[in-house]
C-alpha cells in the first residue's frame, strides 16, 4: 500500500509526524506492507494532514487525520480522490504542479513529471533565446515589485564582468504567505531547475538561495535537494553532461524582515549588516559582492521552469491585462477554507475571500482583508470586487504583493493593526534612512494620540505617512502608510470608537 | 563564560571551515551559535582577526540580527508569531496568556525558558503559530505551547 503524509511544516505543525507513526503501527498490527512518501502540502491547509493512498491508481484524500483515527485509511472511504476536489479542479496549478504530488527528495520522481524539461530545452538554446522565452512569457516579480523577470535578466546578461550570480530571494517574511515555503519544502528541484536556467540564461556560475532561519524544514529540504542535485550532474561543473557549470548553495537568514529587500539581502548575504542600499546602481549591474546579480523570488525562479517546458505563450494565455500567468495566491488569517490556490489573475477579492476561502474560520462576518503582507492594504468588504491583478491593486490603493491575503473578522481592531503596522515598522527598520527609522517610532505616537482623542493628530499622521512613502529608501519605510492610510480611510469609525471609549 | 586555548581553537576552526565561501560572516555566526547557545563577547576579536575586521564590525552585525543572542537563552525556547495573520486568529490573546503563564514577558527568561516573539513562521493559514525548541505548532493554545516547553 503507498501512503502519502505531507513533510510540509504546516502539515508536521497540526500532526503528521505522529499519523506517520500511527500509520505504520497500524501495518504493522495488520500484518500490511506501507511505503509511506513524505510528500509537500496539496495546500488545502485546513484538511492537513491530508494522508493519500493509492487505491486502483487513484489517489484518495483522509484529513484532517489525527493519530488515532488512522485506521480509516486502511479501510475507510475518505474525501475521495484528492485531484477531483472542487478546490484543486478550480486551479490552474504550472508553478505548483508537482507540489504535494510527487516526492521532494525523488529526482526520478521529479523526472516523471515533467521535471528537468525546461532546462533541457534551455541548454539547446543560447542566451538571448532563453531571455526572449521568459521576456514573452509575460512573468513579473512574483515577491511583490512585478517587476518583468525578462528585463532583468538582459541587463545582467548584457553586463561585462568575469562573474556573476543568481541570487533567490527565499526571505519569505511577509505575514499570510507561505509560497514559497510550499514550494521549496514540496518540490525543491523546481527551484533549482529554475536558478540553473536564470544561470545558463546571464552567464552565471553560482547561485544562493537567501533563507530565513525561520523555515528550519524548507533549509532542511533543500540543502538535501542541492546534494542530491549536484550528485546526479544537475548541478556541478556538467549541468546535465552539457560541459556547461552551475552551482549553488542555501544562505540561511537571521531573522531580520528587511532583509526581504534586495538590497539589504545582498549586504546580508555578503555578511554584513542587512543595511538597505541606495539605488541606482541596480544590483543586475553590481549587486553581489560589486558583480551583475539577478536577484528573484522562490515563485519568479520557480515557474521559469514551466514556461520553458510548456513554452511563453502557454503560459501567457493565462492572467489579466499586463498580469499575465498564474499566480498562487495563499489565502490565510481569519478563514474557512485557507491554503494555497494557484490561479490565472483575474480573480475578484471577494471570489478568493468568499467562494473559495468560504469566509471566516469564526463564522462571523469578513470585515477586511489585507492583501500583499504587512506592508499591504487592507481592503474593507466593500472593496473586494477589485480582480487580481498588479495595476488593478495599484488603481484601487493597495499591492497585491506577494499574493498572500489575511482575513479578519468584524471583532478586528482596525486602529491597533494601523498601529500594529508603525511598531512593526520600527522593529524592522534597518534605521539607514530617516523616514523609515523615526518616521515608524513617530507613527506609534500619533496614532495613540488619535486614539486618544487628538483629532488634529490625523492630519499629522496622513503628513507623516506621506513623508515616509516619497522618502523611504525600500518598501518598509516606503509602503509601511499602506495599512495604516487604509486602516484610517476605510475604518475611521474604528479610530472614533476607540476614542469614545477612552473618553 | 567561554575562555582559554580551546575556546578561541574552536572559534576559529569554526571560521576556517568557512573560509573560502563567499560572504562566510552569517555561516560563521550561526556556527558559534550553534555550538554556544550565544554569540560569547570572546568570539568576537577572534572572529575579527580571522575575517580581517574590526571588532566593531563583527559586533555591528551580530547586534543587527535578531537571531543573534549575546547571553546565552534558556534551556527552552518558545518562540511565538504575532504578526497579521495570527492576530486575526487570537495571538495577541495566546501571547497573554503565554506571558502570564511563564512569567515572563517578550524576550525574557524565567525557569529556564526563554520567550521571543517571531514575526511569521509561514503557518498562516492554521494560526496561531507558535514554536517551541525548533517544531512549529498550529493552531496554538496556552496548554500546547505551555505544556511542551515546561
Amino acid at each position: 500500500m503507498k501512503v502519502w503524509v505531507p513533510r510540509d511544516a504546516a502539515a508536521r505543525s497540526l500532526g503528521a509526524d505522529a499519523v506517520v507513526d500511527a500509520i505504520r503501527d497500524e501495518a504493522a498490527r495488520r500484518g500490511e506492507t506501507v511505503e509511506i512518501v513524505r510528500n509537500g502540502s496539496r495546500g488545502m491547509i485546513w484538511l492537513e494532514p491530508l494522508v493519500e493512498v493509492e487505491r486502483d491508481g487513484v489517489r484518495i484524500g483522509f484529513g484532517p487525520m489525527r493519530a488515532a483515527d488512522v485506521a480509516q485509511v486502511f479501510d475507510g472511504d475518505g474525501l475521495g480522490a484528492v485531484d477531483e476536489l472542487p478546490w484543486m479542479k478550480r486551479q490552474s496549478r504550472l508553478t505548483f504542479q508537482r507540489v504535494g504530488v510527487i516526492d521532494p527528495l525523488s529526482l526520478p520522481d521529479y523526472a516523471a513529471h515533467g521535471g528537468l524539461a525546461g532546462l533541457r530545452r534551455a541548454l539547446e538554446m543560447t542566451q538571448d533565446e532563453i531571455v526572449t522565452e521568459v521576456t514573452d512569457s509575460g512573468l513579473r516579480g512574483r515577491g511583490g515589485a512585478g517587476f518583468p523577470t525578462g528585463i532583468k535578466w538582459k541587463t545582467v546578461q548584457l553586463a561585462e564582468a568575469p562573474r556573476k550570480y543568481i541570487v533567490c530571494n527565499a526571505d519569505e517574511g511577509d505575514s499570510g504567505t507561505f509560497a514559497d515555503r510550499m514550494l521549496m519544502e514540496g518540490d525543491p528541484f523546481t527551484l533549482i531547475e529554475g536558478m540553473a536556467i536564470a544561470g545558463l540564461a546571464v552567464g552565471a556560475v553560482q547561485g544562493y538561495v537567501y533563507l530565513r532561519s525561520e523555515y528550519p524544514d524548507a533549509i532542511e529540504v533543500m540543502e538535501k535537494a542541492i546534494a542530491i542535485a549536484r550528485r546526479e550532474g544537475v548541478l556541478g561543473g556538467d549541468v546535465l553532461g552539457s560541459g556547461r557549470a552551475f552551482d549553488m548553495e542555501v544562505r540561511v537568514g537571521a531573522g531580520a524582515y528587511v532583509c526581504g529587500e534586495e538590497t539589504s539581502l545582498l549586504n546580508s548575504l555578503e555578511g554584513k549588516r542587512g543595511v538597505v542600499r541606495a539605488k541606482p546602481p541596480l544590483p543586475a549591474l553590481e549587486g553581489f559582492l560589486g558583480r551583475p546579480t539577478v536577484v528573484n523570488n522562490v515563485i519568479s525562479l520557480a515557474t521559469v521552469p514551466v514556461i520553458l517546458e510548456k513554452g511563453a505563450a502557454a503560459y501567457a494565455e493565462f492572467g489579466l491585462g499586463r498580469s499575465r500567468g498564474t499566480i498562487p495566491i495563499q489565502i490565510a488569517g481569519n478563514v474557512q477554507f485557507g491554503g494555497l490556490f494557484e490561479a490565472g489573475f483575474g480573480m475578484s477579492l471577494s471570489e478568493i475571500v468568499n467562494d473559495i476561502g468560504g469566509g471566516t474560520r469564526s463564522g462571523r462576518p469578513v470585515k477586511a482583508a489585507q492583501v500583499g503582507g504587512p506592508l499591504g492594504a487592507y481592503f474593507p468588504v466593500s472593496g473586494f470586487d477589485v480582480p487580481f491583478g498588479y495595476e488593478e491593486f495599484d488603481g484601487a490603493g493597495g499591492l497585491i504583493g506577494h499574493a498572500g491575503i489575511v482575513v479578519f473578522d468584524d471583532t478586528a481592531d482596525m486602529a491597533g493593526m494601523a498601529r500594529f503596522a508603525m511598531e512593526f515598522c520600527a522593529v524592522e527598520s534597518c534605521g539607514k534612512c530617516t523616514p523609515c527609522r523615526i518616521g515608524a517610532v513617530r507613527g506609534v505616537e500619533t496614532i495613540d494620540r488619535i486614539v486618544a482623542g487628538d483629532e488634529g493628530a490625523i492630519e499629522l499622521l496622513t503628513d507623516l505617512c506621506e513623508t515616509m512613502k516619497d522618502g523611504s529608501l525600500c518598501a518598509l519605510g516606503g509602503f509601511t502608510p499602506y495599512p495604516v492610510m487604509s486602516a484610517l480611510t476605510h475604518f475611521p469609525d474604528e479610530f472614533g470608537k476607540r476614542r469614545e471609549a477612552a473618553e | 563564560m567561554p575562555t582559554g586555548d580551546d575556546f578561541e581553537a574552536t572559534v576559529s576552526a569554526i571560521c576556517a571551515a568557512h573560509a573560502d565561501r563567499e560572504g562566510p560572516m552569517l555561516p560563521i555566526l550561526h556556527d558559534v551559535q550553534a555550538e554556544y547557545g550565544y554569540i560569547p563577547q570572546e568570539a568576537m576579536p577572534v572572529i575579527a582577526k580571522r575575517m580581517n575586521v574590526s571588532r566593531a564590525e563583527v559586533h555591528g552585525v551580530v547586534s543587527f540580527y535578531h537571531d543573534f543572542r549575546e547571553t546565552p537563552a534558556g534551556a527552552r525556547v518558545v518562540k511565538l508569531c504575532r504578526a497579521e495573520a495570527c492576530k486575526s486568529v487570537g495571538a495577541d490573546a495566546l501571547a497573554d496568556d503565554v506571558r502570564a503563564r511563564l512569567g515572563v514577558d517578550w524576550h525574557g527568561t524565567k525557569d529556564g525558558v526563554t520567550l521571543e516573539p517571531v514575526y511569521c513562521l509561514g503557518l498562516c493559514a492554521c494560526g496561531p503559530s507558535a514554536m517551541v525548541d525548533g517544531r512549529p505548532i498550529a493552531r496554538a493554545d496556552v496548554d500546547a505551547v505551555c505544556g511542551v516547553a515546561s
